[in-house]
């Protein structure tokens, strides 16, 4: 009897690695694996298929001698049945450095049949697929591809973003800690596309199992994607390091300031040369898309958004953890059929899409399509698709100045509009909070908003308005 | 690697070696002094200004020993949807152990969550985090 359990870092905060050491003190065979993505339940244990929830080390006797009640089939959970686990096929079915596992798995089939169709196919198949940079901006991969592939020098670096700083978002570390032979597929399909030998993953020090996981990785399969060459490069706790250009100059050793953009990183990006930098889950999709094709992919998802999304359901939620599903699932199935509504079990008051720089979103918006172009027609993004929910004991007053002292607090200093508007809206949010002048701050908050959402040079900026706008907007009761 | 010389040969020829050289001279000694700012300069042909320019802009970064264990909490929003704000009380009850703030851990459906050295914590309550940190 082999026992299954995560070595997840969120599996491990919530005490997985004492229930292991309980099972093999019993004498079981254990097995760590990647995490099934169903956070309320973990530690969970996995035995020969059948569930345990919430496992603590006190009751692995009981489980043993087969008197534990299992919630039944992981497989047929439904929380996973809904799902299209395309990206996320092998989590909680393989050991993450296991090469045996991942061969088993259709592992590095992606890489071979690029190997086998060519540079110029592969970017043509990742066209087909439509797949589009998962960060948050949504720009279609093959296209910055194609820029890097026909940009004529002889170095080009593939970098990998994994700086996944925006609260709510867990993906991009599942992936690293759960499957991180499939990101270093992707990168090595991308550098084969555009002609790059070396690739870096760039990686937020508050992430410390998933910078160990890939390490191992990298060294167990440096010989299958020889001559190319991927490294670990590990953040020091700056959140706008997550922008690309402000990624390039950290990864260059120098302050992680934004560039102004042209040149396009893809032309002219690490070390001035041409760059692809993509998301954790844009290359983490590469490998299936070369396997399947990128029509089989393009039959996922709504309109202009193609395939699938890894949503992730955090906060305040009840069933919390990540969703994998074609775009076009609407928001309120997401929070209330699927996450269930609160962990509180209080109303749910509203929900931030797309980590701090994200809309504020109530209910009565509950219908929106996640797609996108319907995102961006709502004054709200999907980003890397976090999702936090708010029960009724929140004060959207608080989580607006919020939003403006953490845009303060990690600007990066470079622009005006975001390096001063930031803390002059926590100023004003302040006065407004204390019920001075409330009317003249609110429209001077809201012309601060328009500046800074025009005049800055990256999204953090330009997109902190969003969360302070959208609170005002949709709460104004909380601001008078 | 025991000194900073052993640190400076070992990033030798590497790309961008700035911020590697900085995490291995805070993991060994504790912070980034101003005489290692000053060595690495040297070695690397930069100006002190350029290597103070970095070290002061991340966070992770420290110029000056701190001898008190070390608890970052985090205070993004998926972890105050959670209630960390109510545990800051508990938190700044004592000072023996410093409490900063991080701004996520990836674990932000079993908030709140922190991380000590390279151990996280999550599904924090007044208990849990009152042991945690007599624990420390």
């Amino acid at each position: 009897m082999k026992i299954r359990i995560s070595d997840d870092a969120l599996a491990i905060a919530c005490g997985a690695d004492a229930v292991a050491r309980a099972f093999i003190k019993a004498g079981a065979e254990v097995e760590r694996v990647s995490s099934w993505g169903m956070h309320w339940l973990e530690p969970l244990v996995d035995i020969e298929g059948a569930g345990y929830a919430n496992v603590s080390a006190d009751q692995v006797d009981a489980i043993l001698a087969g008197n534990a009640e299992s919630f039944g089939k992981i497989t047929e959970h439904p929380f996973l049945t809904r799902q299209s686990r395309l990206t996320f096929a092998r989590a909680g079915k393989t050991r993450p450095i296991s090469l045996d596992d991942y061969y088993a798995s259709e592992g590095w089939l992606g890489l071979a049949k690029a190997q086998a169709i060519g540079a110029e196919a592969t970017i043509e198949t990742v066209l087909a697929s439509g797949l589009r940079g998962r960060g948050g901006a949504g720009f279609p991969a093959g296209i910055k591809w194609k820029t890097v592939a026909s940009a004529q020098s002889d170095i080009k670096y593939i970098v990998c973003n994994a700086d996944e700083g925006d609260s709510a978002t867990f993906a991009d570390r599942m992936v690293m800690e759960g499957d991180p032979f499939m990101l270093i597929e992707g990168m090595a399909i991308a550098a084969l596309a555009v002609g790059a030998h070396k690739g870096y993953i760039y990686i937020r020090s508050e992430y410390p199992h998933a910078i160990a996981k890939m390490e191992s990785a990298i060294a167990a399969s440096a010989h299958l994607v020889a001559p190319f060459v991927v490294e670990v490069r590990v953040g020091a706790g700056a959140y706008v390091c997550g922008e690309e250009t402000s990624l390039l100059n950290s990864l260059e050793g120098k302050r992680g300031e934004v560039r102004a953009k042209p040149p396009l990183p893809a032309l002219e990006g690490l070390f001035g040369k041409p760059t692809v930098v993509n998301n954790v889950l844009t290359l983490a999709a590469i490998p299936w898309i070369l396997t399947h094709g990128g029509d089989a992919y393009a039959s996922y998802g709504m309109g202009r958004s193609k395939g699938t999304m890894p949503v992730q359901l955090a906060g305040n939620v009840k069933y919390g953890g990540l969703f994998e599903v074609g775009f076009g699932i609407t928001l309120g199935e997401l929070v209330n059929e699927i996450g269930g509504g609160t962990d509180s079990g209080r109303p749910v008051r509203c929900v931030q899409v797309g980590g701090p720089l994200g809309a504020y979103i109530p209910p009565s918006r509950f219908d929106l399509p996640f797609d996108y172009e319907a995102f961006a027609a709502a004054d709200a993004l999907i980003g890397h698709a976090g999702i936090t929910v708010f029960d009724d004991t929140v004060d959207m007053a608080q989580m607006a100045r919020f939003a403006m002292e953490f845009c303060a607090v990690e600007s990066c200093g470079k622009c005006t509009p975001c390096r001063l508007g930031s803390t002059r809206g926590v100023e004003t949010l302040d006065q407004i909070i204390s019920g001075k002048n409330v009317e003249a701050n609110l429209a001077l908050l809201t012309d601060l908003s328009e500046t800074m959402k025009f005049g800055s040079l990256c999204a953090l900026g330009g997109f902190t308005p969003y969360p302070v706008m959208s609170a005002i907007k949709h709460f104004p009761e909380d601001f008078r | 690697m025991t000194s900073l010389a052993d640190i400076l040969a070992e990033h030798e020829g590497r790309e961008g070696p700035l911020l590697p050289i900085l995490h291995d001279v805070q993991k060994l000694f504790g912070h980034v002094s101003e005489d290692a700012m000053r060595e690495i300069a040297n070695t690397l042909n930069l100006t002190r200004a350029e290597v103070y320019g970095v070290v002061s802009f991340y966070h992770d970064f420290r110029t000056e020993a701190e001898t008190r264990p070390i608890l970052k909490l985090c205070r993004a929003e998926a972890c105050k949807a959670r209630g960390v704000e109510a545990l800051l009380p508990v938190a700044e009850s004592q000072s023996r152990v410093k409490i900063e703030p991080i701004y996520c851990l990836g674990l932000c459906s079993v908030g709140p969550a922190a991380l000590v050295g390279d151990t996280v914590h999550a599904r924090l309550d007044s208990p849990r985090l009152t042991a945690l940190l007599a624990s420390l």
